[in-house]
């Protein structure tokens, strides 16, 4: 049957295309070569040497730590409080909110780069940790929310109603019942969240300084200015922790089905 | 009700933490985004006095000695060069000549030897009404030359909206370009994601799993990190001009980087899993048993395909087909490192207007251009998918 081998050559092909790009830079992070082209001359970890010992990638790096766990904690916390929030039917107005929580998520980010660089010069904010956090927070928030609201809408309000029938405050409820089947819903917003402000380049531009240079500004200008396989060894630190973090998830989720 | 009014209560108090800070953070920015579009004080800032004369000035008559005497001193008072340096490239956009005028009046002002009477005395230009018109017009405090300019249109002598000379339309040629290749990534992906899509949900196990693992795969991986792939992948040494030659398929090293083939094939990648998440999530919905009941009643494949798939799973299509097409016109990484100068989209030349020659008006009004778009296109976008039963 023909149709079958067409059928498989094009999604051999396709996962290919997928798959090959982000497979094919990873053995470059290992090159002793000062350009970035196979063959690999030969192996050398020199190049994570660099990442983790020149000054600007060192600092990139602390900076993106700093930024990626502000961001993390605001958007989560902001996140969180918002899904419990929309979670009454009856609230008044409750789809624009929504609308307005997911809607960062949909303008460009070179339109809001714009307006967050006029906005926060106004208040004093561009070139500070606060500034970068904020605007990183703004980005990541929608992913906290869909995350949240998608495991909160999974919930079966009988059990927090049985709870409360047996005396439960709704203080307890929440702590007890709510939060902990809500947990896997706000983690892995709370990842989504640390991955966006990873991730972040364009908004970094605008509102950071030289002193909030993040991972990814920083190979962003590098990629522009002089690229070297430090961008290679970088860019297998993401991708590993991308894999890591599949996995955790993965396995957290299995976990979960295996408790329940 | 306290009960049910104590929950909206809470339920407002919950919000309320996020709704003040994306208003503060997020609505407030691109709002002062638009005010800077549309603001004009470079002229008004350091004309306070000119202001108060020139508004019972009939337009016509030759300038009167209280007008010169008001524009004299509020030239005087001007201590800061920049602003300055607005005001004149301001002036003389309005009305060439401006530069010159601007420049000679402002030095016999500043020679403290002999302190001219008025401006007449300076230069005869400031005689003629036209200079005056074009400084009475620029005080407004808003306008709307920035939104035209934006999609080349301009304000002649008269007031009237007309096109700009050629050799200053270049935006519009930016938008075209930035739709044109959106819809050759939209295209794109929709060639390689609605099959894909399809024979995904058609195979079941480890099969599925893995054909949705190699779409999850790069939708979790950072954007810069594709971007550098492809940028290594592409170049002139890279992998796939070593293929190619290997093959003996081209004898030279082809161009694929710095080029439209590069933007296209890298943004092609990066929005890929945009298009086969929603078609897929929409194709799983769809009873196995349709396609061979099709065919038992005698429908050759393609018909059956033409009559009974494509119409179920058009509106995956489309959504998916929309949010390839919103997130492309508003690329700004991809065209940056992959493209050359003339693949730049308008998010480049935004962000060419706000950092590189601090135009925040030019900016700001190109960021309106992009946001309308935008969000024109996630309404329908909205509409699409409200009641979608397969919805994640």
């Amino acid at each position: 049957m023909p149709t079958r081998i067409t059928r498989f050559a094009f999604a051999t092909l396709a996962i290919l295309f997928l798959v090959a790009p982000l497979v094919a830079i990873l053995p470059l992070a290992f090159t002793s070569s000062v350009i970035l082209t196979y063959p690999v001359p030969a192996w050398s970890m020199r190049w994570f040497i660099e990442l983790f010992t020149a000054d600007a990638w060192k600092r990139a790096i602390v900076n993106s730590l700093i930024v990626g766990t502000g961001t993390t904690l605001l958007a989560t916390t902001l996140g969180t409080a918002a899904s419990l929030g929309l979670r009454n039917r009856g609230l008044l107005l409750r789809g624009a909110f929504r609308t307005l929580f997911l809607l960062p998520m949909v303008v460009p980010a070179v339109v809001l780069g714009v307006g967050m660089q006029v906005l926060l010069a106004r208040f004093g904010l561009t070139n500070s940790y606060a500034g970068v956090i904020i605007a990183h927070t703004v980005v990541a928030v929608p992913f906290v929310v869909v995350s949240v609201t998608g495991a909160l809408a999974g919930i079966d309000e009988r059990v927090e109603l049985a709870a409360q029938s047996l005396g439960a405050s709704p203080a307890t409820v929440f702590r007890r019942v709510t939060l902990p089947l809500a947990m896997p819903g706000v983690l892995s917003g709370a990842v989504l969240a640390f991955a966006t402000s990873l991730d972040e380049v364009v908004l970094t531009l605008f509102v950071a300084g030289p002193n909030q240079r993040t991972l990814a500004r920083q190979m962003f200008s590098s990629i522009r200015e002089n690229i070297s396989p430090a961008i290679a060894a970088a860019a297998f630190l993401f991708i590993a922790a991308t894999l890591l973090i599949g996995l955790a998830v993965v396995l957290s989720r299995s976990m979960l089905a295996r408790r329940r | 009700m306290t009960a049910g009014r104590s929950k909206t209560g809470r339920s407002l108090l919950l919000l309320l933490p996020l709704l003040l800070f994306l208003v503060g953070f997020f609505v407030w920015p691109l709002f002062s985004m638009m005010s800077q579009s549309i603001s004009d004080t470079a002229v008004l800032r350091l004309l306070p006095r000119s202001t108060e004369v020139l508004a019972g000035w009939d337009r016509q008559s030759p300038p009167t000695p209280e007008m010169q005497a008001a524009l004299m001193e509020d030239l005087k008072a001007v201590d800061d060069d920049q602003a300055l340096g607005d005001m004149v490239r301001r002036l003389n956009s309005a009305r060439s000549g401006f530069r010159t005028l601007m420049s000679k009046t402002t030095a016999a002002l500043a020679d403290p030897a002999s302190p001219p009477v008025d401006l007449v005395s300076v230069d005869k230009r400031w005689e003629k009404p036209e200079f005056w018109i074009a400084i009475a017009d620029a005080l407004s405090p808003l306008t709307d030359r920035n939104l035209l300019a934006a999609v080349d249109l301009g304000r002649n002598a008269d007031g009237h909206i007309e096109q700009l000379p050629p050799d200053q339309s270049v935006n519009r040629v930016i938008l075209v370009r930035t739709f044109w290749i959106s819809a050759l990534v939209t295209f794109a992906c929709m060639c390689i994601g609605y099959p894909y899509a399809i024979i995904a949900a058609s195979l079941t196990g480890w099969k599925r799993d893995l054909m949705l693992a190699a779409v999850l795969l790069p939708l979790w991986t950072s954007l810069l990190v594709r971007t550098a792939a492809w940028f290594i992948l592409l170049q002139e040494q890279g992998l796939i001009n070593d293929l190619l030659q290997w093959l003996r398929i081209t004898s030279a090293p082809l161009p694929l980087i710095f080029n439209r083939t590069g933007v296209i094939i890298a943004m092609t990648h990066v929005l890929l899993p945009f298009m086969v998440l929603p078609i897929y999530s929409v194709l799983i919905t769809i009873p196995k048993n349709l396609m061979p009941a099709a065919a038992s009643l005698g429908a050759p494949p393609l018909r059956a395909f033409l009559r009974v798939l494509l119409p179920l799973s058009l509106r995956g299509v489309a959504s998916g087909g929309l949010l390839v097409f919103i997130s492309a016109i508003g690329y700004y990484i991809t065209p940056a490192l992959i493209g050359g100068p003339g693949d730049q989209m308008i998010s480049s030349i935004i962000a060419f207007y706000a950092t590189g020659s601090a135009n925040w008006g030019m900016a700001g009004a190109l960021g309106v251009v992009l946001l309308v778009a935008t969000l024109a296109l996630y309404s329908v976008y909205a509409r699409l998918s409200a009641d979608e039963p397969g919805r994640r």
